[in-house]
């Protein structure tokens, strides 16, 4: 019976990180057809934030919840305006120019941080689950994931915001017909899908220590959750969240972590061919 | 005009140079360093003429070379001979890849798409070469060794004499050869209805299509020939470094191959080579100090590369080039000029 509640557990924190990790570069794919994949790079930036300002002595909530998303909010905007915006509708080169920036955010920070890892404690104290010892801070991940979705949901849905967001993922004239520039609703797009990955950061960085190269661990998660996702930005994000970190736990538990993981990235491939357009482009046509 | 560098023909002369130049290299400088960058240059060669020439862009083109480096040390240690795994170390990657290609071109996968799925199976393979540490992971005689990786195998050998092997200068020269032999096998390719074809289909996939050649197939087909040859390389790589690791796999080395290739030309054969040696021999360099982390440079290069000159190096000289031989002719004499350049387009409208 514990050990029914320590899988359970596990699966829903798994299907929190993906959904964590990918909101921000779900946003941005949904929104702009825009993959980034620097966008793992803004995650570590969030995380090295987070730690950076814990050394210097910031609450930790304070840090983790608002510092590490504006600041990484501000990088991804001054990376809209210096990169992104000159190769709108060239996807495969926007790809490309992402993963170049990605590469020179890994050596910007090794250069200012060091090829070491850094970490910083949890600030919540584990649990005794049954004969199982759990991590309390693993809960804390799962109630700001349903926070944040709830709130995506909620300004995607009701606010003047949300009504040009959705507009912008019909396409960029119906953004024009609304009265709005589509420059400046991309710009303010990109920029709030970094800082959201900066959130992610933020909030992970206490489980997962960091190096420089973190960020490959979170981009080809948030990658394929994404992908299999589809362009809806919540349903399709936790539809492959819930279906990925599933098969991931459940496989892991079963044999070995490291088998959970190809099978959830075989998986993946599996229902990319079956559903090209993903998840969303199939069953789900409403958008949000 | 054209907008891309005509396909078929070889410049022999270029080419006898290039040759005397690599025959002749070994006496003015040491081969460790070349016979890698021969390598990468072979590795390079073989992404873009799939992705310059039939525009299939494989982000996980890694997967087919660490394949390779594999396949050749783990055959090479259970043989102990090493002509059989030189070819197994084509010939695996080729499956793989004509596997891979079939379920995604067959099933109509778009290009960003596959980029994704490629990618994945790269990231399949880390992972898994990463985790293969312990005794349970054994395929024969050979330990796959986990994230340390294979040592100690043998390296290439004289074909049937498994106790005269290379090393130094006879493993340069296997290089240079291997990455003249691919590259006449590219032109030899494209110099055929089957390359044309290819470039028919990077121009516009439902005309050809529409004209009854069967597209998936030919992408199978030189997604296979393209992936035997990365696997080439990672084999002559496996032998120069002596050890596999799965860094072969990683990220970094999937990104690396993008960027020489996409900094030294699309819709060439040789931007990709120039562009993997220069851009080699910068890492190398830059390997040997500790000031500059070597991705910083690496990352910036790609950037600019899109943004400014998104097609590459060597095409932007050789329009620089052209442009330069139009303006040499309009000076020479208008009149003689002016009809040249009319004959000269007549036939594109015919």
């Amino acid at each position: 019976m514990d050990y029914a509640g320590v899988v359970t557990l596990e699966i829903l924190y798994m299907i929190a990180f993906l959904a964590l990790t990918s909101a921000g570069l779900a946003i941005v794919f949904g929104m702009m057809r825009v993959i980034n994949l620097a966008h793992g790079e803004f995650v570590m930036l969030g995380g090295y934030t987070s730690i950076a300002c814990y050394n210097s002595g910031i609450n930790i909530y304070f840090a983790m919840l608002l510092v590490a998303p504006v600041v990484v909010g501000l990088v991804g905007l001054i990376v809209e305006q210096s990169i992104i915006r000159f190769l709108y509708g060239r996807m495969i080169d926007t790809m490309l120019a992402t993963w170049g920036l990605s590469l020179l955010l890994i050596g910007l920070v090794t250069l200012i941080f060091g090829n070491t890892a850094v970490s910083m404690p949890a600030p919540i104290t584990g649990y005794q689950l049954g004969e199982y010892q759990m991590g309390g801070y693993n809960l804390f991940i799962i109630l700001v994931t349903v926070a944040l979705l709830i709130a995506m949901w909620a300004v995607l849905r009701f606010t003047r915001a949300g009504l040009i967001a959705r507009g912008a993922m019909q396409g960029a004239d119906v953004v024009s017909a609304l009265g709005y520039d589509p420059r400046k609703v991309y710009m303010y797009t990109f920029s709030a899908g970094a800082a959201l990955s900066g959130l992610a950061g933020g909030v992970l960085a206490p489980l997962t220590g960091l190096l420089p190269s973190s960020g490959g661990a979170y981009i080809a998660k948030a990658f394929i959750t994404v992908i299999t996702g589809g362009a809806a930005v919540i349903s399709g994000t936790l539809s492959s969240a819930v279906i990925l970190g599933t098969v991931n736990q459940l496989v892991s538990f079963a044999s070995h972590p490291v088998i959970g993981e190809i099978a959830m990235l075989a998986l993946a491939i599996i229902l990319l061919r079956l559903m090209p357009t993903g998840i969303t482009g199939r069953f789900f046509r409403d958008g949000t | 005009m054209r907008a891309w560098p005509s396909v078929g023909h070889i410049r022999w002369g270029w080419f006898l140079l290039a040759t005397a130049i690599l025959l002749l290299l070994p006496l003015v400088t040491d081969t460790h360093t070349p016979s890698v960058l021969l390598i990468w240059a072979l590795f390079a060669l073989s992404l873009g003429m799939m992705w310059g020439y039939a525009g299939l862009l494989s982000f996980g083109h890694a997967a087919y070379f660490g394949l390779g480096a594999y396949t050749y040390a783990v055959a090479v240690i259970n043989i102990g001979e090493s002509t059989v795994p030189l070819i197994l170390s084509m010939l695996v990657p080729a499956a793989v890849a004509a596997v891979v290609g079939a379920m995604m071109f067959y099933g109509r996968i778009s290009d960003v798409y596959m980029g994704v799925i490629t990618l994945l199976v790269t990231l399949i393979l880390f992972k898994f070469m990463s985790a293969t540490a312990g005794d349970a992971y054994v395929i024969g005689g050979a330990r796959l060794g986990g994230f340390n990786g294979m040592p100690g195998f043998h390296t290439l050998n004289v074909p049937g004499y498994p106790e005269i092997s290379l090393f130094g200068l006879p493993t340069y020269y296997v290089c240079a050869a291997a990455l003249l032999i691919c590259y006449l096998v590219c032109r030899w390719i494209l110099a055929r209805s089957f390359g044309r074809v290819l470039v028919g289909i990077r121009e516009n996939e439902a005309r050809c299509e529409l004209m009854g050649y069967n597209v998936p197939a030919f992408k199978t087909a030189i997604f296979t020939v393209c992936a035997a040859m990365a696997g080439l390389a990672g084999c002559l790589f496996a032998n120069w470094a002596e050890i596999v690791t799965p860094r072969v796999f990683s990220l970094g080395q999937a990104a690396e191959v993008l960027i020489w290739v996409i900094a030294g030309g699309l819709g060439t054969l040789i931007g990709p080579i120039l562009g993997a040696i220069s851009l080699g021999y910068v890492k190398l360099l830059l390997g040997e100090q500790t000031l500059i982390d070597n991705s910083l440079i690496l990352g910036a290069v790609l950037i600019i590369v899109v943004l400014g000159i998104p097609r590459g190096v060597v095409p932007a000289l050789q329009g620089l080039w052209a442009a330069a031989g139009r303006r040499a002719r309009g000076r020479a004499g208008s009149g003689q000029g002016a009809r040249r350049t009319l004959g000269a387009s007549k036939p594109e409208h015919t």
